[in-house]
């Protein structure tokens, strides 16, 4: 079991790191930008497997972008790894005070609260002129370990970069999601007061799925900064968090990799989808929104697990 | 004490227009249960549709008699529920029902996607103004302070909306069905209640309130593309605040997060972005299902 799982992400990793070669420069970016966000997506899916959705993952992504940028552009600090480090550093500590707050709601509620969260940084970010208001702030390229790159080097590592942090996450979610808390989580989603009444604290296992999924957030929001080059407030907004959601969706709760597939078929129909149809791309992707939660409801995972003939 | 009054009255008037917008999310929600994140882009289009049959109630002569401009804006409303009303609950909403309500959301996230390109592709990108019914009504003076009579009537509405709600949900016959279908459809069906009319009913009696808040409101600003994004968001806020599908509630809400946000606006106007999800937060901290939520029972 094991070993298979470390063979799967070797594979993961040599196939994925091969883009870095083939891939032209602008899939290089929407791979990165799309891995980036599969990371965010990947902490909502932790919380899915407790039947809890966060609508205010952004909040994280955000406050992950804001961390690494204001420490780079103050201190001075442009290695990568430092930034990363910082950043999910402080959405730990953000995540271990509102987790355990969270981690008695539920549905809707849930779902809401995380969002008025998330909208608050947003409120609070765009009034601030003094790191940029709603124009947001510039962030240099980083270095790697004292190498500071230029031009397609800098795109291929940034991309590696994700890569390998995709797959660390990747498997230790997997392992998680295979330990007893993990277990507990899927068996919470079926029935809370069970596991309750079995010894077990549902709380706890909240706010685990939740300080994870906070880390998975500034992980990816720093990241995504890096690579785009700059943030702004709407890393915060409904609608980004929004996307999460969907990406969480269409991936289902059965399995890891399908997280990041969801995230890059996202990024794909968006970027082609505004290329084609440049006044309707949020049309299509509506439809294919709808699509997807019609064809497909436990997600593209339910694909692989299908065949596999294993239970769900 | 100028102060105060300024506030008490700009968040009667922020209220006011909340309440619109958010009881018809709150019907929807109670009824079907499901949050209608598309209630943002039915405002939207509400607001568009009213603009356009003011402009052409204008454009054919209507200068004679222009407080026939709020009868079109009220009919635009309409229109607006008897088309989308049925298009939307027939055609998807009701494939929907009974799964679970974070994935309902998703669905209608979609659906606002959506609308807001078709509002693009049908309305275009550039804003329209109707100021006329917004003069119409003449200013206001309170004490030494100014205010546009306009914005008296959308309270004024918002009280005959209030009012028209409550009364026909607690004191008629199709009222009191609604309300047995909310409590057990399923024990309704059997009594002989056609639940899916009610359903629909209640949806179009939803589509109708969110596109009567963006009918009222069109007058008062530009309308432009990306005007439900906002919008939903706070309606949202209202409506958890209260207690979802309670319309006393919706009303509470509105109440607290008007007054809060014009006191903000007045104090600390830094806060006015966030105060609403600000005192949502601590709503939900204190009473984890809203003010005036009813208790369940849970299932073991």
């Amino acid at each position: 079991m094991r070993f298979n799982l470390l063979l799967a992400a070797v594979i993961a990793f040599v196939v994925l790191a091969a883009g870095s070669v083939i891939l032209p420069d602008w899939a290089m970016f929407l791979f990165a930008m799309a891995l980036a966000k599969g990371l965010v997506c990947l902490g909502i899916v932790g919380m899915m497997r407790g039947g809890v959705v966060s609508f205010g993952q952004g909040l994280y992504y955000c406050l992950g972008a804001y961390t690494a940028t204001l420490v780079a552009n103050n201190l001075g600090v442009s290695d990568i790894f430092l930034l990363t480090l910082l950043s999910s550093a402080v959405c730990l500590l953000v995540g271990m005070a509102f987790g355990p707050l969270l981690s008695s709601y539920r549905g809707i509620f849930f779902a809401m609260l995380s969002l008025a969260l998330s909208m608050v940084l947003y409120g609070s970010l765009s009034k601030m002129s003094f790191i940029g208001g709603t124009d947001g702030l510039n962030i240099a390229a980083p270095t790697f370990l004292g190498w500071a790159p230029e031009g397609r080097p800098l795109q291929m590592a940034l991309y590696i970069y994700v890569v390998a942090i995709v797959v660390i996450a990747g498997v230790l979610m997997r392992i998680y999601f295979d330990s007893e808390r993990g277990l507990l989580t899927l068996a919470t989603r079926d029935n809370e007061l069970r596991v309750e009444y079995l010894g077990a604290s549902v709380r706890n296992v909240m706010t685990y799925n939740y300080v994870f999924g906070a880390v998975l957030g500034g992980i990816g929001g720093t990241i995504a900064a890096l690579a785009l080059g700059h943030v702004d407030p709407e890393f915060a907004f409904w609608t980004t968090s929004g996307e999460f959601v969907f990406v969480a969706i269409l991936a289902g709760s059965l399995s890891v990799p399908s997280v990041f597939v969801a995230a890059i078929i996202l990024e794909l129909v968006r970027s082609f989808s505004n290329l084609y149809f440049p006044n309707t791309w949020q049309l299509a992707l509506g439809i294919f929104l709808l699509a997807v939660i019609v064809v497909l409801p436990k997600g593209l995972g339910s694909l692989v697990s299908r065949r596999k003939g294993s239970p769900a | 004490m100028d102060l105060a009054a300024t506030i008490l009255v700009d968040g009667l008037i922020y209220a006011g227009w909340l309440f619109i917008v958010s009881v018809g999310l709150t019907l929807v929600f109670g009824v079907l249960n499901i949050l209608n994140i598309a209630h943002g882009s039915l405002y939207a289009i509400g607001a568009y549709a009213s603009a356009s049959m003011v402009g052409a109630y204008f454009a054919l002569g209507g200068e004679a008699f222009p407080y026939g401009s709020y009868v079109a804006m009220i009919l635009a409303a309409l229109l607006v529920a008897l088309v989308l009303g049925p298009l939307l609950e027939r055609g998807l909403l009701r494939f929907f029902y009974g799964r679970d309500e974070v994935l309902n959301v998703l669905v209608t996230y979609a659906v606002f996607l959506i609308l807001e390109d078709v509002m693009k592709l049908i309305w275009g990108v550039n804003p329209y103004f109707v100021y006329e019914p917004y003069t119409l009504l003449g200013d206001v003076e309170i004490g030494p302070l100014f205010y546009v009579g306009y914005d008296f009537a959308v309270i004024a509405a918002a009280i005959v909306v209030g009012l028209a709600v409550w009364l026909t949900l607690n004191k008629t016959r199709v009222g009191k069905v609604v309300l047995a279908v909310i409590h057990d459809s399923e024990m309704s069906q059997t009594m002989g209640v056609n639940v899916q009319r009610i359903y629909l009913g209640a949806f179009m009696a939803g589509t109708f309130l969110a596109a009567l808040g963006g009918a009222l409101t069109a007058p008062m600003i530009s309308v432009t593309p990306g005007l439900g994004v906002n919008v939903i968001i706070v309606a949202f806020a209202v409506v958890i605040i209260g207690g979802l599908g309670s319309v006393p509630g919706a009303a509470i809400g509105a109440l607290m997060v008007g007054i809060s946000r014009a006191a903000s606006v007045h104090l600390m106007p830094e806060a006015e972005l966030f105060i609403i999800y600000f005192v949502m937060a601590i709503v939900l901290l204190f009473r984890p299902e809203g003010l005036f939520a009813k208790t369940q029972a849970r299932k073991i």
